[in-house]
């Protein structure tokens, strides 16, 4: 009965979004209040009802409904509870729902947080939210309905994918979801300020905190699968461009442009169409990445299952949101004035040319990505592209973004002086440079790839000092005061910055001076690297609750004393029969050692493949990842997104705040 | 004529999604086609004594179905393949590819056998070889010996009325 009453509920859903589509955009038009304030009990209702749906598949997985197909086919008495609740998500039909459920409560938080917001503008934003939820719940119970039965029920399930049973799995993909989905609240704003031709600054300031959150969200999600892969797929790498990688990166290199270029059309009126083809944009990169990790176009290490029909659908609905959206921007755009003048020296120009080559890097990444695809398309054969392209393609491209980096927030607006930033700045990059030069040669000796991301990664942390510095010189109370009363948003974006440039500095320790070794391994044999020595003690075989498992025990020791004991797995799922690797990791601020159990040399399994890994300053990464996030969150909490602000008063060209975050 | 300029680059975009569809990224074009099928000589599963050859098909068009108990697709695969083994369509041959875990007689015993033999290819030497990327894999071998089609991924009823058919009339059984 429950998962016939999900059903249900997801069809009151549909029905819901459908009124939600209709009537409040129909009522914006022809100026109906009565039609327009349909928009949030609609929008609520039918979170209600998703949520409702969801709360029904969760049910059947915690109970081992088999006769559910989407239970026996990613489910199995042995699952541990907690892997049978993260198994809805798991499998392709859930994931949708999940989907579809985090629009929802977008769409719930948008109708909540949205009385300071004209009444019009709000039944246009949910509106269109409300035209996406129609398209996605009808691709669900057309193509991917999670509550179909099976008859006979199967007496046991076929095991969620062993590779998304870590805990690293659990939270990646609802993030990775409230990133993807919350760039629909920007691109819902941008439609509706189309559609009413109100293209001003309260429309970008509106625009703001839903796009910071839904970046943070999203950069959560996707250091979230990096950190898991590295873990899990027990090669040592965190990222490996694969297209399902890139289609999640792609979005956040179109949202990290936008962010920054909403900033300057609050503050300056100006870079309009610019802003909302970045709005659009985003979303739409994150249909396309839902496209491409879902109808099996482009083959990736991640296998979900494909079915042509699916694809399908989401392409042609695909083409219909896009396709509409852009014909709409093309239609609107000679509205888009653009006000406030610029030079070429100025913080306007510097986030320019910032977007430009995001844009760029962004447009290299996609072209690697679909390459195969259309030289497939056109007949001329099957290649693959690989790490190497977007190594030596996306670096270079990426590296003049970082340098802007640490030069645009200290730019004035409008007219920054040139010589002013030079005198600002020489230190930073006097500090920056000897960095890069010199320090490869404590290292390895020389190496550009090294040198130029030691300069890049000094550059921005030094730049971040030199902007408080700034903000606070003048400033009046003792120091700790004059912190706290900067704005929040100063604080993220400084945060965020720093973050970045942490992270910069672990990729390039980790990438050029990691090292690894791969060794034959049995009872009492030893390998040695970066100064510890590995004995292999022994390896034994144990049960899980659903799998079996050969652990090898390994000793590590450090000039000569005990330091750590590392226990490396390898596990096969008793439903499936999947082998998997668990790698065991020792981690530090410095580095990670990190131990891979690969398969067994002889019969007995007493002997064994063995790959051991150094990885210096690894946890750079995700520390630095961490501040992005924590950056993220704080810029969009700053109070002056929650102050009142009456539209009609904020001038498009708000050049009063010229010397704002 | 520049704000039109998104619009096109979509559409152009979708062009190439849409044909991506009805394209199978997965399959590479094998070096096997139309050149001798690699000789073996395996054990058979059940039946420790007797050794299977490619040779012993010669002078019949016959499949060779790479499958393994461990692999899902493969019983996802496994009800066409019970149905084409009566609806008297070629021979299948089951190569039965790095089965560690000892299971495949049992497993057939219990789901029904669609193959003629079963080779045991426990180190999944044959299936280098034959260039196997993953299961379940087939090949269609004519009455030469010579390997004319290779299917990845599991045959369903629309693949092998789009593939296998054509090519079986081709051949000419």
């Amino acid at each position: 009965m429950i998962p016939e009453l999900g059903n249900l509920a997801l069809i009151l859903a549909l029905l819901l979004a459908i009124t939600q589509a209709v009537l409040p955009i129909w009522g914006a038009q022809t100026g109906n209040a009565t039609l327009m304030r349909v928009a949030r009990p609609a929008a609520q209702g039918q979170f209600a009802f998703l949520l409702l749906a969801y709360a029904c598949l969760l049910h059947a997985f915690v109970i081992n409904d088999f006769t559910v197909v989407n239970v026996a086919r990613n489910s199995f008495s042995q699952l541990p509870v907690v892997y049978r609740v993260t198994a809805t998500w798991g499998s392709h039909e859930g994931s949708m729902l999940m989907w579809v459920l985090m629009l929802a409560f977008w769409t719930l938080a948008v109708s909540l947080f949205s009385r300071r917001l004209p009444e019009d503008m709000v039944a246009r934003v949910i509106g269109v939210m409300g035209v996406i939820s129609v398209g996605f719940i009808l691709f669900l119970l057309a193509t991917s309905n999670p509550f179909l039965r099976i008859h006979p029920a199967p007496l046991d399930g076929n095991d969620m994918n062993p590779l998304l049973q870590d805990w690293g799995m659990i939270i990646h993909p609802p993030m990775l979801y409230m990133g993807y989905v919350g760039f629909a609240v920007a691109f819902a704003f941008a439609i509706a300020a189309l559609i009413s031709g109100r293209l001003d600054a309260a429309w970008a300031r509106w625009s703001r905190p839903w796009t910071t959150v839904a970046w943070a969200f999203l950069t959560l999600g996707i250091v979230l699968g990096s950190w898991w892969a590295y873990r899990e797929l027990g090669w040592g790498g965190w990222w490996f461009w694969d297209p399902t990688e890139n289609a999640s990166f792609m979005p956040w290199i179109a949202g990290t442009a936008l962010i920054h270029s909403l900033a300057v059309t609050e503050k300056r009126g100006t870079f309009k169409a610019w802003t909302v083809l970045l709005a659009l944009s985003a979303f739409s990169l994150s249909l396309l990445g839902t496209f491409l990790v879902r109808s099996g176009v482009l083959s990736s290490v991640h296998a979900f299952a494909t079915d042509p029909s699916r694809g399908a659908f989401i392409l042609g609905f695909l083409v219909v949101v896009i396709g509409a959206s852009l014909a709409l921007y093309a239609w609107r755009a000679p509205r888009m004035i653009s006000g406030g003048d610029f030079t070429w020296f100025s913080r306007e120009s510097l986030l320019l040319a910032n977007n430009v080559v995001l844009l760029a890097a962004l447009g290299s990444v996609l072209l690697g990505t679909l390459y195969p695809l259309f030289m497939d398309a056109l007949g001329l054969g099957k290649i693959s592209v690989g790490p190497p392209y977007f190594n030596a393609v996306f670096v270079p491209l990426i590296a003049p973004a970082l340098f802007l980096m640490g030069v645009g927030p200290l730019a004035r607006w409008k007219d920054a002086s040139l010589p002013d930033a030079v005198t600002r700045l020489k230190w930073a990059l006097a500090i920056a440079v000897a960095t890069g030069l010199l320090l490869p040669f404590t290292l390895d000796g020389f190496n550009p790839w090294a040198s130029l991301g030691f300069f890049l990664a000094m550059w921005i942390a030094l730049s971040v000092l030199v902007a408080f510095r700034d903000r606070l010189k003048h400033a009046q109370g003792p120091w700790l005061e004059r912190l706290r009363r900067l704005p929040r948003g100063f604080w993220g974006m400084q945060l965020a910055h720093f973050g970045l440039a942490w992270g910069v500095a672990g990729i390039t320790l980790v990438s050029n001076y990691e090292t690894e070794r791969d060794v034959r391994m049995e009872p009492g044999s030893f390998t040695e690297l970066a100064g510890y020595r590995f004995t292999f003690v022994g390896s034994e075989e144990y049960e899980g609750p659903n799998f079996v498992a050969a652990r090898a025990t390994i000793e590590v020791t450090q000039d000569g004393r005990r330091a750590f004991t590392l226990r490396p797995e390898k596990r096969i799922y008793n439903a499936s029969g999947m082998p998997m690797t668990e790698a065991s990791l020792h981690p530090n601020f410095f580095r990670d050692i990190y131990v891979a159990l690969g398969e067994p040399l002889d019969d007995s399994h007493t002997a064994w493949a063995v790959r051991v890994y150094h990885k210096p300053f690894i946890n750079w990464l995700w520390i630095g990842a961490a501040l992005l996030v924590l950056g993220g969150f704080l810029a969009a909490s700053d109070r002056r997104y929650r102050i009142a602000v009456k539209p009609e008063t904020v001038p498009a060209a708000a050049g009063l705040k010229a010397q704002g975050a | 004529m520049k704000r039109w300029l998104p619009l096109l680059v979509f559409l152009i975009l979708a062009g190439f999604l849409a044909k991506g569809l009805f394209l199978n990224p997965r399959e590479v074009p094998s070096p096997l086609i139309g050149k001798a099928a690699p000789a073996f000589s395996l054990p058979v599963v059940g039946n420790a004594e007797a050794a299977f050859t490619p040779e012993s098909m010669r002078g019949q068009v016959w499949l060779l179905n790479v499958w393994a108990p461990w692999c899902v697709a493969c019983r996802q695969e496994h009800a066409f393949l019970m149905q084409l083994a009566r609806s008297g369509a070629p021979p299948i041959v089951g190569l039965n590819w790095k089965d560690k875990s000892r299971e495949a007689d049992a497993l057939l015993a219990r789901t029904g056998n669609p193959y003629r033999a079963v080779p045991d290819d426990l180190d999944g030497r044959v299936g280098i070889d034959y260039g196997v990327t993953g299961t379940p894999e087939t090949y269609l071998i004519d009455r030469d010996g010579i390997v004319r089609l290779k299917h990845v991924g599991p045959i369903d009823e629309s693949a092998w009325n789009k593939k296998f058919e054509p090519k079986l009339k081709e051949i000419g059984t």
